[in-house]
């Protein structure tokens, strides 16, 4: 019944969460520019490549690469941890825990409801991708894209839920920004989002193999670069949703543990 | 329905004097103290109830009610509201209740208040026509008209809560938390609310446990009071009852043709105020008539009117017994 009750609020959910990114449009469109990193780092890497080829990257190859990172960018970002951090420091959490519904879904949903807006910007980079590059580095067939959608999803639940683990941080630290901005530190360096992964030097990338870091943005750009075989893909895959699932239980058992330290100050 | 039972809620508090060098010493090392918000509190609400739950600044009150609404996990002490354990914020117990606060708003900033009742609605669960019914009479008691299509941060205080309201309750909640929910408004707006909440009580059974400093709200409102300060009970019962205890005597308000001495006023009781042709007199409970016909007889007055100690003071009376009272005890235990 409750499933079912939530599930049946979620179209009215999506359409409140999309009236509100609209009405912050300003706001909105300002933190779009603020991800154009990718777009600095490919006319870096592509005046590079202009030399001689980096590993297998020629210049084709960074300009697919950072455009597509500029795209899964766009449809992974998540801001999560500032809304708790701020929510729990004001009080104002306490209107979402009035409600029953679980505040993970609510914030999840005005997350996923911003999309839409998203994919304006997203889907004319795409544009530019066809003309500059043609379409020989998409995935070739249902099952390749199959593997970027799943892996996609994937990269929106492990930016999520970590997001969401250091925004309850929030409830047995004074504030969890700084932990964030280390978060986001470690992310830029190496998720793939200045650089693709392949080009650190393999001992580090085995490490980054096992870190959270590359399946937020570099796995979904690998894949819709075709940079991996079916095996190779699904066997990252596997360990992005193992991290999806590890993260969603860290966020479920800080949030649970933080509801019993929530002091709803001044709300 | 509401039932609290020795209910405590302790906060560890990081303390520290002001400076440079106290903020320097606080890196290394925190002071923490245990703050008392509530202390051991009992009281018990009967379904469709309204009660008011008064105290100081700090008495405990907001903590209480955001235990009650299960914002809060309680330091010990059973809390059930309708059987359910509020802590849990079991599904079920979340569709029952709602926390309207004064100072804080649930309405979607930029939106209209439309979008938040619709959101409401679908976050409840209420059926399409139950919710049109709903909306149709909150929108006729509190007068809301086109103020559901304006973006709620474009609607004056009054108008916001007045929107607040009908959001709160789109899902008719059996037990309503309300904590200041006058403040800040306009006389005119207090009473449209103040209305507007009894007739709600009145038309649906709900309970209501409300906060306010604003006496006219417990008045008019309130049958029963519980009245805490510093985290404890100091008082459960009857408004009337409790005036009665407070402040026995009565006031007898005069309205003079001509200005009299005080000498002449004191003859018949305690001049509690007096300027040029009003006086106030304060004369003890069972001799009000023997007093009002002497009065009558011997002073030039205009207008008469007997009346109970204004509420304000009978708190300030209550509060100041019961920390002279807590003050003893900790005295005792010191000792």
């Amino acid at each position: 019944m409750k499933a079912y009750a939530t599930a049946r609020a979620l179209p009215t959910l999506f359409k409140v969460g999309f009236a509100e990114a609209v009405a912050y449009r300003g706001e909105f469109l300002v933190w779009m520019f603020s991800t154009t990193m990718p777009l600095i780092m490919l006319a870096l890497w592509s005046a590079v490549a202009r030399e001689a080829p980096i590993g297998r990257f020629g210049e084709k190859e960074f300009v697919a690469y950072f455009l597509a990172t500029f795209i899964v960018r766009q449809l992974t970002g998540s801001w999560v941890s500032w809304e708790i951090n701020y929510e729990i420091r004001n009080g104002t959490l306490s209107l979402r825990l009035l409600r029953p519904i679980h505040p993970m879904l609510t914030f999840a949903i005005q997350n996923l409801a911003a999309q839409p807006l998203r994919l304006i910007v997203a889907l004319p980079m795409a544009a530019i991708w066809l003309v500059a590059v043609g379409t020989g580095q998409f995935p070739h067939g249902p099952l390749a894209w199959l593997a970027f959608g799943l892996a996609l999803l994937g990269g929106w639940l492990v930016t999520y839920l970590a997001s969401f683990s250091i925004g309850c941080l929030a409830f047995f630290m004074e504030s969890s920004i700084k932990i964030m901005d280390v978060w986001l530190t470690l992310f830029f360096v190496f998720s793939g989002y200045l650089m693709p992964v392949e080009l650190f030097p393999p001992a580090l990338r085995n490490v980054l193999d096992w870190l959270p870091f590359r399946y937020q943005i570099g796995l979904p750009v690998e894949l819709l670069t075709s940079a991996h075989g079916a095996a190779a893909a699904a066997g990252l895959i596997a360990r992005q949703w193992c991290w999806a699932v590890a993260l969603f239980i860290s966020a479920s058992w800080l949030w649970r543990k933080g509801l019993t330290r929530f002091a709803a100050y001044g709300g | 329905m509401i039932s609290v039972q020795e209910l405590r809620k302790y906060y560890q508090v990081h303390k520290r004097p002001p400076g440079l060098k106290a903020a320097l010493r606080s890196v290394f090392h925190r002071a923490l103290v245990t703050v008392k918000a509530v202390d051991g509190i009992t009281f018990e609400i009967r379904a469709g109830e309204r009660v008011g739950f008064l105290g100081p600044n700090g008495a405990g009150k907001t903590t209480t009610l955001k235990v009650l609404s299960g914002l809060l996990h309680p330091t010990s002490g059973e809390v059930r509201i309708d059987g359910h354990v509020p802590r849990r914020r079991e599904h079920a117990f979340l569709k029952k209740i709602m926390l309207v606060t004064g100072q804080k708003q649930q309405l979607l900033w930029d939106l209209p208040p439309s979008e938040t009742f619709e959101l409401n609605r679908a976050i409840y669960d209420v059926p399409v026509e139950e919710f049109r019914r709903t909306l149709a009479e909150l929108t006729e008691l509190l007068e809301l008209g086109d103020l559901v299509s304006k973006p709620a941060r474009q609607l004056s205080l009054g108008e916001r809560m007045r929107c607040e309201l009908a959001a709160a309750l789109i899902h008719r909640p059996r037990v309503l938390f309300m904590d200041e929910p006058t403040i800040g408004l306009d006389v005119s707006m207090q009473a449209v609310i103040r209305g507007f909440i009894k007739r709600y009580n009145e038309l649906t059974g709900a309970t209501i446990l409300l906060t306010s400093h604003y006496m006219d709200d417990v008045v008019a409102l309130c049958p029963r009071v519980v009245v805490i300060d510093k985290g404890r009970l100091s008082y459960d019962g009857g408004l009337d009852a409790l005036v009665r205890r407070i402040r026995p005597e009565k006031r007898v308000v005069l309205h003079l043709d001509r200005a009299v001495s005080a000498a002449e006023l004191a003859i018949f009781g305690k001049v509690v105020s007096q300027d040029t042709v009003e006086a106030v007199l304060q004369v003890p409970q069972e001799k009000v008539n023997e007093t009002v016909t002497r009065v009558l007889a011997t002073l030039p007055v205009q207008d008469l009117t007997v009346e109970n100690a204004p509420l304000e003071e009978v708190m300030s009376e209550l509060f100041a017994r019961s920390r002279a009272a807590q003050g003893a005890e900790a005295q005792k235990v010191e000792a």
